[in-house]
């Protein structure tokens, strides 16, 4: 029997994001149907209150613009080509400053590459979504659990920011169906965005020491918004390079980096005396978590990191991983772009990657690299 | 009407002799025959020299991309979902190309909206390159020798999409009315103003009028059609139920019988009910009081080729949900064997319930046949695996498997007793 608990819950990690968005605050979904992001799109039928079937991903993106500029928070989800889409759309509404949340379910690459295969493989390409080096905060749900916690703080975080978020998942993660004790799910509180109260003249883009400027909808009488996407100043007036207005372009990314802590999210695991220390994220950090359960029951010495906020990068990460003499950075895509985001083209001394395509890594992979003599 | 100003006043950013002007001018004057004040108004613009008049303009603004400001104003429509609101677009010819799939689609759905399209029939902004509004005959900076193809006639586009109101004028002096009655319009409506870009268009066809090279471009000047009922409501939920339904729990109520976690894998045919099996397996093993996890694989066909799952069950959680070496396989048709195979090679021990249509896989496994789909049918095959399986492994009584069948409305239709038959 399941120790002190008697009934466990069938599900997967699609149902448990859909909840947490709602709860958190979402009350639009507007998609495009692409697998293996199904089955959100499937729920989100049942569970927004307002759900739009879009006709293609760049309108998807659109639509989700002029419903957060009419007030709401949208969400989404899609996978690299419908992402690939958006693009253009994304570093707009990144511009308008407007919440949303992007659920991407990775698959296998590149192009169409395989819909129905599993992947990591899209973390660079969050990574460079803006132009400029601006960032996206990005989450990656490590377990079903973090469906629940990391998706309402990946929806909170685009309330409190007024910014594009994603929640970046893969396969594995949202279809595969699990036996889960969801008694301790957390209580997820419903945010609202921060509205302009004031009697004076609003303007769209002027800010406090927070760096996120107060929304207006343009559904109300009182204050005319002005919302642009091209380089403008802070009464959202477009501008060619004004320093009023590149400062407020540079504010996108000043924002986001200032409140990292506060969204900063991740598992440490430490052991004394370990020298070794894994990292992982998403799909593959169960499996990292698993071949550490095994080492230590060899009695090895081994420590792990699961990041879960993966933008913008976190140098706590870096420097948690510099305790140790050996890193082990596990990741399903074919190069290590958490690796290289972490250490850069140089590397460090005892470095390395377990890394896969179309195919989840396994323990054992992690294990004889966790051994392996370097 | 009202003496509300719209515009700010000041100069318009455009050319001397641009259309543009005329179509500010114009807006103002149709929104305050209709009593609108300014922040009635969301003023929707794109990119290409009319965007900029929204610093102009004292309404409601939002400055896109270009040719998405259609699609954005339609969300932004769709979100007010407010009669008292109204939603306009500013776009030009080039937008109007970019973005032709929101303007169907915004037609088609009947977004309460109405679009302007400043059509100069070049791209203005960028050197005068020909668009795809470029009528036949017309030299721009970059074909002097003349457009060889006709252009779009996007009234007759729009009128085919279904949208509520479509006019073409030319965009000269007054023609407010012509607005007006678009912006009052409930739906999707679309107002073409044909200018000529004093810049390009001028010089690159010197003496040309604007009427005449309309009429020879074969576009008309009229109202295509008015007053049509088409407006979309933005679909609410009102009643949206949590998804966390205690129906999702399986309570305990027989005991599993494994020693160590076990790893399942089925492959079959898509069709014959693999992923159901899978499920039922591991509600089974969750109704004996084991954790279980359930992971598909497919290819992206739907209804033919390889279905497979993977099933896990344990007394522990389960971490890792993927299953490379399964320790029981069942494989229940020619497209099961042909996923599968990799893995029966890889295991080294177990058992692998095989088909009698099949030939047997190379593998270190203990290959048992059974006339799966000759006893039970096709569709049935991979169930009946299941129901073999469990009866010949014991991971857990017979009655959980058969408990999670009956709750199934599978069950109305096929007879459990012909899988507890072994």
């Amino acid at each position: 029997m399941h120790p002190g608990k008697t009934s466990l819950a069938f599900i997967d990690g699609s149902r448990l994001i859909t909840e947490s968005l709602v709860r958190a605050g979402a009350d639009t979904f507007i998609g495009y149907p692409i697998t293996p992001a199904n089955l959100l799109y499937l729920y989100a039928t049942k569970r927004y209150p307002t759900m739009l079937a879009a006709p293609d991903e760049i309108t998807t993106l659109q639509w989700m613009s002029g419903f957060a500029i009419a007030g709401h928070v949208p969400v989404t989800a899609t996978s690299f080509p419908g992402y690939a889409l958006m693009l253009e759309s994304i570093n707009m509404a990144a511009m308008f400053e407007l919440p949303m949340v992007i659920v991407l379910v990775q698959r296998l690459g590149p192009a169409t590459g395989t819909a129905t295969c599993g992947a990591q493989g899209d973390l660079s390409l969050v990574h460079g979504t803006l132009s400029g080096g601006y960032t996206l905060p990005t989450f990656s749900p490590s377990n079903l659990n973090d469906c629940w916690d990391i998706s309402a703080k990946a929806l909170h975080t685009a309330i409190r920011l007024r910014t594009p978020v994603v929640l970046l998942t893969s396969k594995e993660m949202v279809m595969t169906l699990q036996a889960f004790d969801w008694s301790h799910l957390a209580e997820i509180e419903t945010l609202k965005v921060k509205t302009f109260s004031g009697s004076d003249t609003y303007i769209p883009y002027k800010v406090d020491e927070s760096l996120v400027p107060d929304f207006m909808p343009v559904s109300q009488n009182n204050h005319a918004v002005r919302l642009t996407a091209s380089t403008h100043d802070t009464k959202g007036f477009l501008q060619n390079s004004t320093p009023e207005a590149i400062e407020n372009t540079k504010r996108l990314e000043a924002k986001v980096t200032k409140h990292l802590q506060e969204y900063l999210l991740f598992d440490l695991d430490e052991q004394a005396g370990a020298q070794h220390l894994v990292v992982s994220y998403g799909i593959s950090a169960q499996a990292s978590r698993e071949a550490v359960r095994q080492l230590r029951a060899r009695g090895e010495k081994v420590s792990l990191l699961v990041a879960k906020t993966l933008l913008p990068v976190s140098r706590d990460y870096v420097d948690i991983a510099n305790r140790y003499e050996r890193v082990v950075v596990v990741e399903e895509n074919l190069t290590g772009q958490l690796r290289q985001l972490l250490f850069g083209a140089a590397g460090r001394n005892g470095l390395s990657g377990v890394n896969a395509i179309a195919r989840m890594i396994s323990p054992s992979e992690i294990v004889d690299e966790v051994m392996r003599k370097f | 009407m009202n003496n509300v100003k719209f515009l700010t006043g000041g100069q318009l950013p455009f050319c001397k002799g641009c259309g543009h002007v005329a179509v500010a001018q114009n807006t103002e004057k149709a929104l305050q025959k209709l009593d609108f004040n300014p922040l009635d108004v969301v003023l929707v613009t794109d990119i290409g020299c009319h965007g900029i008049v929204d610093k102009n303009f004292l309404t409601h603004n939002v400055h896109g991309l270009h040719g998405r400001s259609s699609a954005l104003a339609a969300g932004i429509s769709a979100g007010l979902s407010n009669p008292n609101k109204k939603v306009i677009v500013f776009t030009g010819d080039g937008g109007a190309t970019i973005g032709m799939q929101h303007l169907v689609g915004g037609a088609h759905l009947g977004f309460d909206m109405t679009v302007v399209v400043h059509n100069n029939m070049l791209y203005g902004m960028t050197g005068g390159q020909p668009s795809e509004f470029t009528p036949c005959g017309f030299k721009t900076p970059t074909l002097p020798e003349g457009s060889t193809k006709s252009g779009y006639d996007i009234c007759e586009l729009m009128l085919a999409a279904g949208a509520a109101y479509v006019e073409r004028v030319v965009g000269i002096g007054d023609f407010s009315d012509s607005l007006a009655r678009a912006f009052s319009t409930k739906g999707f409506s679309l107002v073409e103003v044909m200018e000529i870009c004093t810049s390009y268009g001028v010089k690159s066809n010197p003496g040309m009028k604007l009427p005449k090279l309309v009429e020879e471009a074969g576009w008309k000047v009229k109202v295509f059609t008015e007053a049509k009922q088409r407006l979309f409501q933005t679909p609410q939920n009102s009643n949206p139920t949590s998804l966390l339904s205690e129906k999702l729990e399986v309570e305990p109520k027989y005991s599993g019988a494994i020693s160590k976690p076990v790893s399942i894998m089925l492959s079959g045919s898509a069709g014959e009910g693999v992923q159901l099996a899978a499920e039922f397996l591991a509600r089974a093993a969750m109704l004996s009081g084991l954790y279980a996890t359930k992971k598909g694989s497919y290819p992206v066909t739907v209804g033919v080729g390889y279905s497979a799952a993977e099933v896990i069950i344990s007394h522990e959680p389960i971490l890792y949900t993927g299953s490379p070496v399964p320790d029981i396989l069942a494989i229940t048709s020619a497209d099961g064997l042909g996923y599968a195979r990799t893995a029966a090679g890889r295991m080294k021990g177990g058992t692998i319930y095989i088909d009698q249509s099949l030939d047997i896989p190379q593998t270190g496994a203990e290959t048992v046949v059974i006339p799966f789909r000759e006893k039970v049918g096709a569709q049935n095959s991979s169930l009946y695996s299941v129901f073999y399986m469990v009866g010949s492994q014991h991971f857990f009584p017979m009655e959980a498997l058969r408990d999670i069948f009956m709750a199934n409305k599978i069950s109305q239709r096929v007879s459990v007793d012909i899988f507890m038959q072994l």
